[in-house]
């Protein structure tokens, strides 16, 4: 038989978290979760990865601080040397303390947005992009696991788990996958 | 058995530490080189570091019942047993006020708060170096009757409201009805956070912003709130891991040490964040009669003031920022000895320049009453958690903190 994804449907994270849970004791993987808010401890339980936005995200950070370090020390002391204060303004090192306020909040800058704007590109996001999410219940107050079942067995197993564990509607879709 | 026992063992440490104390005292006030000034300044040290310690404690537990906040339930003995050494610190801190007091009132310059000499505001006389016109006319607040009954009043109502709040919560454990008294705490805790918000930043003016009365900030109170909440929350990890060592709180697992490490990461970058505004502003404006605060620290007390500085901000912000080591004891002792011992070094430059001059003093005499301070804490503290059980009984989130899962 080809490919069948199995859509378990849940109206309680507590029954989704069991019934992910037991596809996983049963040894087959979980192809996607679409919930409406973060599921505690949902990641560990798909057995996801570690996120390595945390990664980009000391990247980002990196290049606010270099940018605003590059742009102070071109305005004032390369372009257009100004006296504030009787501060002495001809070296970075004398500089560094008033600096800081700026080059802080670039960082953070630069680190938020370009940590929002790489989740959303990772997650296929923005204006105009037809969404993936198969059951539009899931943004109001449901939650779906899919997976997916190569075999009459594998559906049997699996539309059996969901059932189990208090899924309140169980669906088949054939896959239109090509890669099949 | 959820009992601690505060052995012998321990209890003899503890009396020698005093006894260390009380020796060093009492060669401070027969030394002519030490008593006077010296004598009440390490008092006052001493005596803030340890009352900010409880003070840190007793607004931690305040705060989470105000914020219904449900972790922290199995640590909530651990927390509570640190509010109690509060009236002993404050006694310490009121018996440095009423030093200087009667001092002043004998118009002699050996002592603490310099502001309390009665030839400082003396308009008639107008004796050079020690008259200060700013003084005059900051007569109407900063005046001796005035300063001795706001503290007075502070201190006797803070420790009302804490006493009262940990008795609560221990008779909670002995009845089975504990719901009415939970809510009797968490209004009493949100009057306590409410006149204590206000207070505490007078306090910080008139116990340690006054010691360099013609200097004024008004983020200090803010910089010392943090410093309290800081070393309460430090002081509650340090206890908790000790009290588990035991073989006791088996319910306090590596999520609730968690979000205390969190605590201790994220106001040690506030305490950064305070600390090197306070100092930005008046480094960059470098008005004369502003900058002779930091000039003196600068200048002459350069090792401790910058030291202190990039330990407290820079070794919490890179050690404790990975989730293992918020989860791994070692590192929360580590860590919380550390930042202790800077925090005890920050306290010293808030005092220690105001009272005895540009010449840092530091001896047998300033160990020998931390040591006596650290007996007298350890004491007050540990006798006090040895008299209840460390594990809570009723808590209406009792069930949350138990299933705490970060």
């Amino acid at each position: 038989m080809s490919k069948v994804i199995v859509h378990a449907l849940y109206d309680d994270d507590d029954k989704l978290r069991d019934g992910a849970r037991r596809v996983r004791e049963l040894g087959y993987g979980i192809n996607e979760v679409f919930s409406p808010f973060p599921v505690h401890g949902i990641d560990k339980i798909m057995g996801l990865n570690r996120t390595r936005i945390s990664i980009c995200c000391f990247i980002y950070g990196c290049t606010g601080f270099s940018l605003a370090l590059w742009m102070m020390s071109y305005m004032l002391i390369y372009d257009w040397p100004i006296d504030i204060g009787g501060k002495p303004n001809f070296s970075i090192y004398h500089n560094i303390p008033s600096w800081i306020p700026v080059l802080f909040e670039s960082t953070v800058f630069c680190a938020a947005h370009g940590m929002a704007i790489t989740f959303l590109l990772r997650s296929w996001l923005f204006p105009g992009v037809s969404p993936k999410n198969p059951d539009p219940r899931t943004t109001d107050d449901h939650f779906l696991m899919l997976t997916t079942a190569y075999s009459e067995q594998d559906v049997n197993a699996l539309v059996g788990a969901a059932n189990a564990t208090g899924a309140v509607e169980v669906k088949q879709v054939a896959s239109n996958d090509s890669h099949h | 058995m959820s009992q601690y026992t505060f052995t012998s063992k321990s209890r003899y440490t503890t009396f020698g530490l005093m006894a260390i104390g009380v020796l060093a005292l009492a060669y401070g006030a027969i030394n002519h080189d030490i008593s006077g000034t010296r004598f009440w300044a390490n008092i006052l040290l001493e005596g803030l570091f340890f009352t900010f310690i409880a003070l840190g404690a007793s607004f931690f537990m305040a705060l989470q019942y105000v914020a219904q906040a449900g972790w922290s339930v199995v640590v909530k003995r651990m927390y509570e047993a640190l509010t109690t050494f509060l009236p002993f610190g404050l006694l310490a801190i009121f018996a440095v006020v009423i030093a200087s007091a009667i001092g002043g009132h004998a118009n002699s310059a050996d002592i603490v708060y310099k502001w309390m000499q009665s030839d400082a505001t003396d308009i008639a006389k107008k004796v050079p170096g020690v008259f200060d016109e700013m003084l005059v006319k900051k007569h109407l607040y900063l005046n001796v009757p005035f300063v001795i009954i706001r503290t007075i009043i502070c201190a006797s109502l803070w420790v009302y409201w804490v006493r009262l709040l940990r008795k609560r919560s221990i008779e909670s454990d002995l009845t089975g009805d504990f719901l009415p008294l939970h809510y009797k705490n968490v209004k009493t805790a949100g009057l306590f956070i409410i006149f204590f918000g206000i207070t505490e930043q007078l306090m910080a003016w008139d116990w340690v912003m006054a010691i360099d009365v013609d200097w004024h900030s008004t983020l200090f109170g803010w910089y010392l709130f943090d410093d309290m909440w800081l070393t309460g929350v430090i002081a509650t990890i340090l206890l908790t891991l000790h009290v588990r060592r035991r073989g006791l709180l088996k319910e306090v697992n590596e999520n609730h040490m968690h979000n205390l490490g969190l605590w201790m990461f994220s106001l040690s970058v506030l305490w950064g964040y305070l600390w090197f505004f306070q100092f930005m502003f008046y480094w960059y404006t470098n008005i004369p009669d502003e900058v002779v605060y930091f000039q003196a620290r600068i200048d002459h007390y350069r090792l401790p003031f910058w030291i202190m500085f990039c330990i407290n901000l820079l070794v919490p912000l890179i050690v404790l920022m990975t989730r293992d080591t918020k989860r791994n004891p070692r590192y929360l002792i580590l860590i919380g000895c550390i930042i202790m011992v800077t925090h005890w070094i920050d306290a010293y430059v808030w005092v220690m320049p105001g009272t005895l001059g540009l010449t840092p003093k530091f001896g047998f005499y300033e160990i020998g009453i931390l040591l006596g301070f650290i007996g007298l804490f350890l004491y007050v503290v540990l006798s006090n958690l040895a008299k209840v059980p460390v594990s809570v009984k009723n808590h209406p989130y009792l069930e949350e903190s138990l299933h705490h899962h970060l």
